[in-house]
């Protein structure tokens, strides 16, 4: 099976390719079905691939004639690549697949991009030489550029847009110069000839810049909220799903693949500094999340919790690497099952929030409500996914967190190591963000989908297309598989592991049965899947089918009014009311809230006023500065522009001169 | 071998010289017409150059600096001013002792740097380059200190007779870039003309401080 790997990888190249041409010449209205077939054929093409490398341990590699000239590209597909392939393009299929039943405003800015994004993110994978590397790297980010300004006419994309762009380029820019620090002279392998400490640190810190900043770490997040939701909604769920995933795959492969092997990199201080980002990414991105009123910009947030709670798990497996192999194992585990996770689930519920944009017209949350009587099926697949992002068990999104969880309380394994103190913190952060979560969650899935409807095209939507529920339904059963049986993941995730942290890293997630999880082998915590599973479905189905059959039919009736018959659906539950507790509590730590109250004295006739406003403390630290330095020297040399010629001439010569004097002088 | 250091000191000194007098002349023809003296001296130079090095083929680049910068050019400006009538004088932003004062230092300049820079060099070459490079500059501040097109021009061309010197002096430099350096100076002067004459049917003044209230906007 791993040998028709690379013959169906250069088949799907040949189908994205030819979706592309077709995206770009044919009809929008009939290329596009083309297109997006196409495109799910070849991602499916790419996860047999990925499956079958994973499952057979091999190591596969190519050359191809192509490249630079006098080098060839280098290929190598191992169990990191095989199993990242295997997730990105699993979420390529299904963000095909729903694309079918979805609409593009402008489907010639979409058709011909979304194939090659497809395919740049696969090469990302596939490369075994920097310069295949950073040409799929650079790929990716130009392809989904020009897909997250798809929609141009759409408020805030152009500046999401050129965000991401300037943050994108600044991040290859960052590996590039790694590359070059490095030394490894065109393979992704350790350099042969170790470079010096201070070489060595410079650049991990800057693969640590140019990787987190894809994958959307705090502080380099912020093209990540504005950039997701500006996409079409299958471009959202793949950047969201499946790029931020290409990400993590580089700074492992960076990290644990070509410094770590040298043999001299700070590890400790990355670990600490990883795990920090992590802590702060998980915390900022759940609380923004909950201070959204939009479908996506709130998902988009979630990605960057998501991705904390991924890097946290990297940071513990970097911390442990020397000292506890075992408690390392776990770790790395349970972050890249995660990864999988997260891209199932995140692909899943912005797939359903393009189809409610797309039928409602916004994904305004203030304008939405009681979409669970006009598209049940929709409303089921986003509540599994709800379910799973906010870590209910027995679903998916539980089985990762929790491990993680366990192999934070390995610290004390430590010894008195003051980085053992990480361990307690990073747990305390991720029950914390764990629990926003399931209450952002709450809010997002009850406005949305509980109530009544508070805006007329939100009374009017339609179920989802029958393409969009196959991928929804798909989606939502893998999260409820992977929740009950984790132990084949954690089995196919071995090679990986150990790939990574050497022999000596078995990963230690025994399996009792095939049915259990437990982290520590023969040591109590145990997960049983299946059995929870059972037990789930013995007391809550049986009941409920039961009642069905016996008891009296359900009556419908009207909702009950408070005492005020027939009020306006205005006076629901808001999104902002539903956040307000927890804006109250978090609100002036973490974006310096301001809330301002009017309230009229009785018998006035002036209406009530009530304002919030938050700040992005982010934004406003660390990005602003430069960018009002950046200007203000721009204002003050803008007068350069109108000078006579005699001045401009009178320039060129006093440089001179003044330059054969710093000669004259100096040598 | 004396003999030959000397005069090739003496051309090279001789171009050195045109290039003050240039600086401080404030008549239009005596410009031009000492321009015309600075290229002969320059054809000169590059034949004595070709004649020491046994290198014929400078002496194509000598017979072009004869041909199309004494003899062409002066006369392409001289019809320029005479079909425009335009005026003999010339403005200056800089006063003589001010240019000649400027000059001097420059001149310093460029012979520390070099002595700095080439102590290895033959000596010959050492002395070319310095002078090449003192003439360099003076035919900027030429161009910087004078408000008149032509006289830009003229100070273009003598910052360029400079760097043809230091190229002949150079062993070893191809032909190629001569000849490329003389057919870019002939383009720009037909460039520089086409626009001087412009210039002269727009503004009637070929002073360039007329172009510059019609800069576009400011910011």
């Amino acid at each position: 099976m791993s040998a028709l790997a690379f013959p169906a990888l250069g088949l799907a190249a040949l189908l994205w390719l030819t979706a592309a041409m077709l995206g770009a010449i044919a009809s929008p209205r009939r290329g596009r079905s083309l297109v997006y077939g196409l495109s799910a054929l070849g991602a499916f093409l790419g996860v047999f691939a990925g499956l079958g490398v994973l499952f057979q341990g091999a190591v596969l590699t190519q050359s191809l004639p192509l490249g630079l000239p006098g080098a060839r590209s280098l290929l190598r597909l191992d169990a990191l690549s095989g199993f990242f392939l295997a997730v990105v393009d699993g979420g390529g299929v299904f963000a095909s697949l729903a694309a079918l039943s979805l609409e593009d405003a402008e489907p010639r800015r979409v058709s011909p991009f979304f194939p090659l994004f497809l395919g740049a993110m696969s090469l990302t994978l596939l490369a075994a030489d920097s310069y295949t590397f950073l040409l799929g790297w650079e790929g990716m980010s130009v392809a989904s550029w020009a897909l997250v300004v798809a929609e141009p006419r759409r408020e805030g994309t152009v500046e999401a847009g050129y965000v991401y762009l300037m943050m994108a380029s600044a991040g290859t820019l960052a590996l590039l110069a790694a590359f070059v620090l490095l030394g490894i002279g065109g393979r992704l392998a350790p350099p042969p000839l170790a470079p010096g400490a201070g070489a060595l640190a410079l650049a991990l810190t800057l693969v640590t810049l140019g990787t987190t900043s894809k994958a959307g770490l705090v502080p380099l997040h912020v093209w990540l909220p504005l950039a997701h939701p500006a996409a079409p909604s299958q471009v959202s769920a793949l950047m969201s799903g499946v790029m931020t995933k290409v990400a993590v795959y580089a700074f492992l492969r960076l990290v644990f693949d070509v410094i770590l092997p040298t043999g001299a990199a700070p590890i400790n201080a990355l670990a600490g500094a990883i795990i920090l980002l992590g802590v702060l990414s998980a915390l900022h991105g759940v609380l923004s999340a909950l201070m959204q009123h939009d479908l996506k910009r709130l998902l988009a947030f979630h990605t960057v919790e998501n991705i904390g709670i991924i890097f946290l798990g990297i940071g513990f497996a970097l911390l442990f690497e020397k000292s506890v192999p075992a408690a390392a194992a776990l770790a790395l585990a349970a972050a890249l099952f995660h990864v999988l996770n997260h891209a199932l689930f995140k692909t899943l519920l912005f797939l359903g929030a393009g189809v409610v944009r797309e039928s409602a017209g916004s994904a305004d949350m203030e304008k939405l409500g009681g979409l669970i009587h006009r598209a049940p099926r929709l409303a089921f697949a986003f509540l599994i996914g709800t379910m799973a992002i906010s870590a209910l068990p027995p679903l998916n999104g539980f089985v990762s967190e929790w491990l993680a969880f366990q192999a934070m309380l390995q610290t004390p394994r430590l010894g008195s190591s003051p980085l053992a103190l990480l361990g307690p913190l990073a747990a305390a952060a991720l029950a914390l963000a764990a629990a926003l979560a399931a209450a952002c969650f709450v809010k997002a899935y009850g406005i949305t989908f509980l109530g009544r409807a508070r805006s007329p095209r939100a009374g009017a939507v339609v179920e989802a297309g029958r393409a969009a529920l196959a991928a929804l339904f798909g989606l939502a059963a893998l999260c409820v598989i992977f929740g009950i049986l984790p132990g084949p993941v954690l089995r196919a995730l071995g090679p990986v592991v150990t790939g990574r942290l050497g022999s000596a890293g078995v990963p230690q997630v025994s399996l009792s049965a095939g049915l259990s999880v437990s982290p520590i082998p023969g040591a109590p915590p145990h997960y049983a899947g299946l059995a929870l599973g059972f037990a789930l479905a013995i007391f809550m189905l049986l009941p409920a089918l039961l009642l069905r059959r016996r008891g009296a039919p359900p009556r419908r009736g009207p909702a009950w009014d408070c005492g005020f018959p027939d009020p306006s659906p205005a006076t629901q539950y808001s999104a902002g009311g539903f956040a307000a507790p927890i804006r109250r509590v978090f609100g002036p730590l973490v974006f310096a809230a301001r809330e301002r109250v009017e309230m009229p004295p009785p018998g006035a006739l002036t209406p009530a006023h009530f304002e919030v406003r938050l700040r992005d403390l982010v934004w406003e630290g660390i990005y602003r500065p430069p960018i009002r330095l950046v200007l203000a020297l721009a204002d003050r040399l803008n007068p350069l522009q109108f000078l006579t010629v005699r001045r401009y001439l009178g320039i060129v010569f006093g440089l001179l001169a003044a330059l054969l004097l710093v000669v004259a002088l100096w040598t | 071998m004396a003999f030959a250091l000397d005069l090739d000191r003496l051309l090279a000194g001789g171009l050195l010289l045109m290039s003050f007098l240039l600086l401080y002349q404030d008549r239009l023809g005596s410009l031009i017409d000492l321009f015309a003296f600075q290229a002969l001296l320059l054809a000169l130079a590059v034949s004595w150059q070709a004649h020491l090095q046994d290198a014929p083929h400078l002496l194509i680049a000598a017979s072009l600096a004869l041909i199309v910068k004494s003899l062409i050019i002066p006369g392409a400006l001289r019809r320029i001013i005479a079909r425009l009538g335009i005026r003999n004088e010339i403005e200056t932003a800089l006063s003589v002792p001010q240019s000649l004062l400027l000059g001097l230092a420059l001149t310093a300049l460029a012979l520390i740097t070099t002595a700095r820079l080439t102590p290895a060099a033959a000596a010959l070459a050492r002395e070319d380059v310095a002078f090449a490079l003192a003439v360099v500059l003076l035919g900027l501040l030429i161009m910087v200190g004078r408000r008149n097109a032509i006289a830009q021009v003229v100070g273009f061309m003598s910052l360029e007779n400079g760097l043809v010197l230091a190229a002949s002096g150079a062993r070893g430099m191809p032909l190629v870039v001569e000849i490329s350096t003389a057919l870019a100076v002939l383009i720009s002067l037909i460039v520089t003309g086409v626009f001087i004459f412009r210039i002269r049917e727009r503004f009637d003044t070929v002073d360039v401080a007329a172009l510059e209230p019609h800069q576009g906007e400011r910011g």
